[in-house]
């Protein structure tokens, strides 16, 4: 069940557009701001609302490496691993993220701290490598600043 | 006509198309996945890639999309180039990277055009050492397998499922190498015309589940040329046979009937043909109530002469029978005493049907008509589950007015581009039913009555489009602005179009199209309409001359015959149980021949094992009156004789017809409005380079095995008298005309996109014409000015429908799967098929006490009747739908019957 918020936000964003599938993405990421990820049924239920089918908003969902279908930690860490990044050592820096939270590339620690993912290209090639935590981008990363700055993430 | 040039050589081709069109078209080779001729260009895959340049002093050129690039005047490609060649060596080399290079246990294995377009690429090593990503499959229900690692992310089948035949359960999920194509779980796929996605899939992620419980290759398969037996509207198949039993449906390409696509109950219900329900031996019953025993044919047909000598004979013909079938039946009996084999209300519908069409200025369309018409009026009917494919053509018609208003701005190839322009408008779609349809989803108004009410709307159409035809009294103000709107969108269109038919059972319904055809067919505009009828030869049925079943029922009981003969016709489905009780206890002899052991076989005094259409030769009439020859894939075996086999040797007619052809021949004789039907097709002694065509392919195996079992000699392969065509791998392999077709294979095209070659250009008709004969064309146009009008318009509009009190009208509702008699022996058919129920509206189950679940008591004519009820939202109140057919339900609806119903006690 869509909560009345979630309802709410989304009408409203539909009102803009002549069709409601426009507001497809928007809404999925209305539901993901209120509950982290999207499960199962939010989609059923956004179909219904949207006037579309399961499969089809599926697709769109399933597609954006930034909604997420499953559960995540309480901060997400996107790590860039475009080619930018990667000349400038962004492999030995995931790795190094992963050996020190405990996990690989696309899981979340146990105290659901973190969540690792890798991402394309975050747009700041300039100061690479680069990663995101939230909405935070965090730019000429080495092992040391990594550290500070996953402290800063309780 | 514009000038392109190919390796610097001119060529003329059609303006208005892209290059890969034309390349394949001109005959070249140029491999491609995502492009379709019925789905056109995305520029998906990059398989097509061809060098252009800019002039001829160009040198260097660049690298292009052949499907995304227009052939203009002076276009200058080359297939050849160096660069092209190893940018699409390098592109299939990737597209198969993860690919499990599995052929071997691969049900598409032998026709798979990955496999050929791999081959003609030149991708014959693999250096790829990686590991591959692989994908749990899921069950996709009864018709379709799913093997998602084969996968190479071409698209096509969500384009087909969901852009092109309207379904919304097949997605393209995640992206990358992950791109997963399937439901969003595992589940039966909702769309009636889902089994095309093993034939637009280039590769073995869809297949055909049903095959694959009795798998064959298609270098195995033994096929010929045939025609849907499931319902009117005459799409054209390829069954595939081995070892005596049919394998498999696969698309026969009719640009003028079905084109690249069947729908889900022609290409599944094959299954009747293999079911253990076959009558395979005579029967001949000790006495009138004796047991019945098999004996031999020839001891039957002894039998069968003595009886028809001394008695006298009516007929029972059927709309499920080919003409000539029915005909050497007509023959046998004489023209008084054959029946056609339709109930009372079927016979009046059908007979309505075939003379609005013959004396109308309307024009009866084909499938291809429909699919390109502007605005359509669809009164009555519930395509989708009476004349499945007529549902898939109407989804592209309503693309019709919103592509055309692009102008001209977007080529009409350019698939992406066009459906972004078009978003989400369609062109009118107007739908009167009683019950929802699914094509209610695109439909400009779905408008829900009672069937009189839906006569009433399109008498007031018909009567706003032209003052002369009559207009209903006392219409509702909400039916007189739809009334409108439909008139005005009919009237504006280029191809306006009205869809009805007997599936509601209303003659009313039948005049009320006829009018709105006849209004719109003025000014030099010939309307299409198109009229839908039950069953693969209603049309035939209805145009020879004959009568309802009772016509032969009454020469019984009169004493006027004694002895009947029934063809290919389940009377218990059609007549009501009384009138098939006296048929039985008065007549002396009742003779049945049928392929299947039904009711009514059970019942005869002597039964007679008929072919069915896969192994038999004859023409069906579709609803459009378009005469299509089918023919034999395999010879009947054992005792089993093709119907007309058996008329014409039970009588003295013993030695005329040796071959089909010569029934044929008679019957264009004694009723001229066949006359044609012969010409369409070539003749049993029609050669290609003095060889007959071969059923059997090239490398079709185990000729010398295949009987082992009963002896190590090869046998002899069975003859065919009937046909141009051979039981054998000995014969003609290349291509013969249109309507011998019995596959679609050319050199290095293994698949069923081989259809190109066969193509005078590609998308375009079979070289040599569409096969099938019309025998229907419009009466000339209606004079603009007085004298009157001819014909006449249909004089009286019924009455606003109300129901006697406590009684409800009963209107019968069909379902793709369960409804059709044959199809319903498949195994997958009848897995889908629901179980018999009740439809009511809400306000009159509320009123009878009854809820969703609850059982109701039907009193009918016949008896009553116990149906749980399904709460039908938008049905008309004092209507009672009851679907047709289902398992329990045979022969029970008699449309327009008024019915009592009450809610059951709890037992
Ligand atoms: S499943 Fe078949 S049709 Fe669909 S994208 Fe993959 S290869 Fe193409
Ligand atoms: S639409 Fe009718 S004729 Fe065509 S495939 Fe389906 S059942 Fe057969
Ligand atoms: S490649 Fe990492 S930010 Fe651009
Ligand atoms: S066929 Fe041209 S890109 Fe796929």
């Amino acid at each position: 069940m869509l909560s009345r918020e979630e309802k709410e936000e989304i009408e409203a964003a539909a009102a803009a557009f002549p069709v409601r599938q426009s507001v497809a993405i928007d809404a999925l990421r209305i539901v993901q701001r209120y509950r982290g990820w999207v499960p199962d049924e939010a989609i059923d239920d956004l179909g219904e609302l949207l006037e579309m089918s399961t499969a089809e908003l599926d697709g769109v969902a399933s597609f954006y490496n930034l909604i997420f279908r499953r559960p995540v930690g309480r901060h997400v860490i996107l790590a860039c691993d475009s080619v930018s990044c990667w000349l400038l050592g962004s492999d030995g820096l995931m790795e190094y993220i992963s050996g020190r939270l405990g996990i690989a590339s696309g899981q979340t620690t146990a105290d659901g701290r973190f969540t690792l993912l890798p991402s394309v290209c975050l747009g700041a090639c300039d100061r690479a490598p680069v990663m995101m935590i939230d909405d935070d981008l965090h730019t000429n990363l080495d092992a040391e600043k990594v550290d500070r700055i996953l402290e800063r993430y309780e | 006509m514009v000038q392109i040039f190919v390796e610097n050589k001119p060529y003329e081709v059609k303006p208005d198309q892209n290059l890969l069109d034309a390349c394949l078209s001109l005959g070249f080779d140029l491999p491609y996945f995502c492009w379709h001729p019925a789905l056109h260009s995305v520029g998906a895959c990059r398989q097509c890639a061809v060098k252009q340049f800019r002039d001829e002093n160009d040198t260097s050129g660049r690298i292009v999309m052949a499907c995304m690039t227009p052939a203009a005047n002076g276009v200058r490609i080359s297939i050849d180039d160096r660069e092209a060649r190893a940018f699409r060596a390098g592109v299939i080399e990737w597209l198969m990277l993860n690919h499990p290079h599995d052929c071997p246990v691969c049900d598409e294995g032998g026709e798979c055009h990955l496999q050929d377009m791999t081959v003609m690429t030149g991708h014959s090593r693999r250096r790829y050492r990686g590991a591959k990503r692989t994908f749990i499959n899921q069950d996709l229900g009864p018709f379709v397998n799913h093997e998602m690692s084969r996968c190479i992310q071409c698209y096509r089948c969500v384009r087909f499922y969901g852009d092109y035949a309207g379904g919304g359960d097949l997605a393209a999920f995640s992206l990358r190498s992950q791109v997963y194509f399937g439901r969003h779980q595992s589940g039966v796929l909702e769309s009636p015309f889902s089994g095309n996605l093993a034939e637009i899939c280039p590769t073995g992620v869809f297949t055909d589940k049903s095959l694959k419980r009795h798998y064959a290759r298609k270098w195995d398969l033994e096929t010929a040329p045939s025609v849907c037996v499931h319902c009117a509207l005459g799409c054209n198949t390829i069954p595939g046979a081995r070892y005596g039993s049919l394998r498999r449906i696969s698309n026969r390409f009719n640009g003028a009937v079905n084109g690249y696509f069947l729908c889900d109950r022609g290409r599944y219900g094959y299954e009747f043909v293999n079911s253990p329900r076959r009558l395979r031996q005579p029967l001949l019953r000790k006495g009138r109530s004796g047991p019945a025993a098999p004996v031999s044919a020839t001891a039957a047909l002894r039998r069968l002469r003595e009886i028809i000598s001394d008695s006298r004979v009516a007929g029972i013909g059927s709309p499920r029978a080919s003409l000539e079938a029915n005909f050497a039946l007509r023959r046998l009996v004489g023209p008084a005493m054959f029946a056609s084999g339709m109930s009372e209300g079927d016979w009046r519908l059908a007979q309505k049907t075939s003379r609005i069409l013959k004396e109308g200025p309307a024009r009866s369309v084909s499938l291809d008509e429909v699919r390109r018409a502007d605005a359509v009026l669809v009164l009555g009917e519930d395509v989708t589950n009476f004349a499945p494919m007529l549902d898939l053509a109407l989804r592209q018609s309503v693309r019709q007015m919103p592509v055309r208003e692009t102008s001209g701005a977007i080529p009409p190839w350019d698939d992406k581009a066009m459906r972004e322009a078009v978003q989400q408008r369609r062109g009118p779609l107007f739908i009167a039913t009683p019950a929802p349809t699914s094509l209610d989803a695109i439909a400009t108004t779905a408008w829900r009555a009672a069937p009189d009410e839906i006569a009433r709307l399109g008498f007031m159409v018909a009567s706003l489009l032209d003052k002369s035809a009559p207009a209903p009294a006392g219409l509702g103000s909400r039916e007189r602005s739809i009334a409108t709107a439909i008139a005005a969108a009919l009237g504006e269109a280029e191809r306006p179009l009205v869809i009805a038919g007997t599936g509601l059972g209303s003659e009313a319904v039948l005049e009320a199209a006829a009018n709105v055809a006849w209004t719109l067919s003025a000014g030099g505009r010939t309307a299409g309409l198109c009229l839908t009828l039950p069953e693969a030869n209603s049309m035939g049925a209805a145009l020879m001359e004959g009568g309802p079943i009772s016509r032969a029922v009454e020469a019984i009981e009169s004493g006027s015959a004694d002895t009947v003969v029934i063809l290919e016709n389940d009377l218990c489905r059609r007549a009501a149980p009384s009138l098939v009780e006296n048929l039985f206890e008065k007549a002396r002899h009742v003779i049945v021949i049928d392929s299947l052991i039904n009711p009514t076989v059970a019942r005869a005094g002597v039964a007679l094992p008929a072919a069915t259409f896969a192994e038999s030769d004859g023409t069906f009439v579709s609803s459009e009156g378009r005469a299509q020859r089918y023919f034999k894939v395999m010879p009947p075996s054992g005792e089993v004789m093709e119907s007309w086999r058996w008329l014409a040797a039970m009588g003295p007619a013993a030695d005329a017809w040796r071959m089909v052809g010569e029934v044929a021949k008679d019957l264009e004789n004694d009723l001229p409005v066949f006359s044609g039907i012969s010409a369409a097709v070539y003749g049993a002694g029609f050669r290609i380079s003095g060889q007959k065509i071969a059923r059997q392919p090239r490398g079709y195996s185990g000729r010398t095995a295949m009987s082992a079992d009963i002896g190590v000699a090869e046998r002899q392969p069975p003859v065919d008298d009937d046909s141009p065509l051979s039981f054998s791998m000995e014969g003609f392999q290349g291509e013969p005309p249109p309507p011998l077709i019995p596959r679609y294979w050319a050199p290095g095209w293994n698949s069923v996109q081989a259809l190109n070659k066969f193509q005078e250009e590609v998308g375009g008709p079979l070289r040599g014409g569409n096969p099938g004969r019309r025998l229907i064309e419009p009466a000339p146009g209606r004079p603009e000015q007085p004298p009157a009008p001819q014909p006449p318009f249909f004089n009286l509009p019924p009455a606003p429908f109300s129901p006697p009190a406590g009684r409800w009208l009963l209107a019968p509702l069909y379902h793709t799967f369960g409804s059709e008699e044959l199809s319903i022996l498949s195994p997958g058919i009848r897995q889908l098929a629901p179980a018999a129920y009740l439809a009511l509206s809400q306000k009159d189950a509320d009123d009878l006490g009854i809820g969703a679940g609850g059982i109701a008591e039907l009193e009918t004519a016949t008896g009553f009747l116990r149906l749980p009820v399904r709460l039908a939202e938008t049905l008309p109140s004092g209507v009672a739908g009851v679907p047709v057919c289902l398992e329990g339900l045979e022969g029970i609806v008699s449309p327009g019957e008024y019915v009592r119903i009450r809610a059951a006690s709890r037992k």
